[in-house]
């Protein structure tokens, strides 16, 4: 149960990030997730949406350079230890985790996380024996 | 009071250094057609037969000679002697990897040393002199030039070779150099670094021969005030020999022509016709007293004017300015040849797409050359290390290729500026000339 991230090439320069929320808001795309990681001259925009396949044909027409990942998210309770949990359910399994970010909805006590791993379907079977949450591209676009 | 190493020779009469061409001229002509089959084959192509070159009058029938000659004799395709005669190469980095191997004779060799000893020593240098040689050493002809026209006059010669600033410093202070020979960049980035140690009081140099790359006025004044000394500017190039074509001397207006070894020419680039003195051209060169590697008319592309005014110095050598520029694309950083084709090659290997752009600017009076590759899908990953490793790739390919570092700024596709369809791909921002 994996849901798509967008990763876009955005360089680092001042209004590059603005131009690139620009073109979603022009198309009316709807961002659930954000993050950014930079180097000195480029990032990469990462972002979850309620349409991906939109948003992918706006960002081609665009001429943006991007690839879409398949990447875990995981609903945790808002409760000290849960990511800590998490990781170490992911270690047991011998999983490395890439990158990590979070973000948030409107259900109340609970917190979402995206999670890049090295491998996804080794991942979501050691998850889901703990009984984490990971939610559906559907569950997610109806967010 | 002016110095002159070979006073007969840098001095003498304008009539005495025709007859010497002329001479050596037809004797070379006979040389490279009795030995090398490839300048008999471009000669006979173009029905010319050593006789009828019977002096410098005559030069203009010869066929230009040019970078693509030479890489297509490579290696040995030019060496006019048995291999066993010639005691040294040096080379300097070409087009899609092949460079050009110049050969030498350990004549070739002495009368090399000489015109870098004219030079030294129309720098001021005597044999009381310590001279720092910073250029690089090894297949680069700026450390072996200098470092040899040094021992002929029998200076302390520091064979330091470029980098390592703290021990240029240290051993420029403790072994008193009074001369300093390297890149005029780096002669810059040298006068920075010992105001910033504040030891600028033990620095006893008075002159600098800098060369090898291209700079303004302001820079030498600026490295003149800084390191009080007079700097003077040399001229050369691998194919020819190396530094020591051409120098400056006490007047600072243009670079003696070492017209005994040398006979130069100003032509047009697009038609070949040879220009008057006094006129902007191409410089060609042809070398007279060479054995293992004599070339006959090598266009330089470097774009300069001549200038047969007396000069107050005594030399009667002809003058060149200081390149104005290219006929070709091209560029000198930080004292090494780049041309974009060798750019374009390494980015086609590397399975890019040929969309860049070469900045090259100067920070701190150094050069910096700079990448601009457009992203694309292939290249793309959602992960920041696997695109540096590509990125590292792609520096380490180019630093490779070019012999010095290049920086690769990876930019948004389509960002790369087209004027009318074309890519501009070279900015030069240094505004050297």
């Amino acid at each position: 149960m994996t849901v798509k991230q967008i990763s876009a090439f955005v360089e680092n320069t001042p209004g590059a990030l603005e131009k690139f929320t620009e073109v979603l808001n022009r198309n009316q795309i709807d961002m659930r997730a954000l993050s950014v990681a930079e180097t000195e001259n480029f990032g990469i925009v990462r972002i979850i949406v309620n349409d991906s396949y939109k948003a992918a044909c706006v960002l081609k027409d665009e001429g943006y350079v991007f690839s879409v990942t398949p990447v875990l998210a995981v609903e945790l309770p808002d409760t000290p230890g849960s990511l800590y949990k998490i990781l170490c359910t992911l270690r047991e399994a011998q999983i490395n985790v890439e990158y990590v970010y979070a973000f948030t909805a409107r259900k109340k006590n609970a917190a979402y996380m995206i999670f890049r791993v090295a491998d996804n379907d080794k991942a979501i079977d050691a998850l889901s024996d703990r009984g984490i949450h990971l939610l559906s591209q559907e569950e997610l676009e109806a967010m | 009071m002016e110095k002159y190493f070979a006073p007969e020779i840098e001095c003498a009469s304008r009539d005495q250094l025709r007859a010497w061409q002329d001479e050596r001229l037809v004797k070379t002509v006979h040389h490279v057609y009795d030995n090398v089959p490839y300048y008999r084959n471009l000669l006979k192509e173009k029905g010319i037969e050593p006789g009828d070159i019977k002096g410098v009058e005559d030069l203009h029938k010869l066929p230009f000679l040019t970078k693509d000659d030479l890489r297509e004799a490579y290696p040995t395709g030019l060496l006019a002697v048995p291999m066993r005669d010639a005691v040294r190469i040096q080379s300097t980095s070409g087009t899609t990897g092949k460079r050009v191997v110049a050969f030498y004779t350990q004549h070739d060799i002495d009368l090399w040393d000489e015109c870098c000893a004219r030079a030294l020593t129309a720098a001021g240098c005597t044999k009381d002199d310590v001279v720092q040689v910073s250029y690089g050493f090894g297949l680069f002809t700026g450390g072996a030039g200098l470092n040899g026209g040094s021992h002929k006059i029998g200076s302390l010669t520091l064979p330091m070779s470029s980098g390592n600033t703290d021990r240029q410093i240290q051993f420029m202070c403790d072994l008193g150099a009074t001369i300093l020979c390297c890149t005029p960049s780096y002669a810059a980035y040298l006068a920075e670094s010992i105001h910033e140690r504040g030891v600028r009081d033990q620095i006893k140099l008075k002159a600098g021969i800098f060369g090898a790359e291209a700079w303004t006025q302001e820079m030498r004044h600026d490295i003149e005030q800084q390191l009080g000394l007079k700097a003077y500017d040399i001229y050369g190039l691998t194919e020819i020999s190396g530094p020591g074509v051409a120098f400056e001397c006490s007047e600072q207006t243009g670079m003696h022509i070492n017209e005994d070894h040398f006979i130069a020419e100003i032509i047009n680039p697009k038609t070949g016709e040879v220009l008057p003195d006094g006129e902007k051209g191409e410089l060609v060169f042809t070398s007279i007293t060479k054995e293992a590697f004599p070339l006959l008319r090598y266009r330089t592309k470097d774009i300069c004017v001549i200038h047969n005014e007396p000069c107050s110095c005594g030399r009667t050598f002809r003058k060149m300015s200081k390149p104005m520029g290219r006929s070709d694309d091209m560029l000198i950083v930080k004292g090494v040849n780049v041309f974009p084709s060798q750019i374009e090659a390494v980015l086609i290997n590397k399975g890019y797409p040929a969309n860049y752009q070469i900045i090259v600017s100067r920070e701190h009076n150094s050069d910096v050359l700079e990448v601009n590759v457009e992203m694309t899908p292939e290249m793309f990953s959602d992960s920041l290390s696997a695109i540096s490793v590509k990125e590292k790739e792609l520096i380490d390919a180019m630093k490779a290729m070019l012999g010095i570092y290049a920086k690769v700024r990876l930019v948004a596709p389509k960002t790369i500026v087209r004027s009318e369809g074309k890519a501009v791909r070279v900015i030069d921002k240094r505004n050297l000339y």
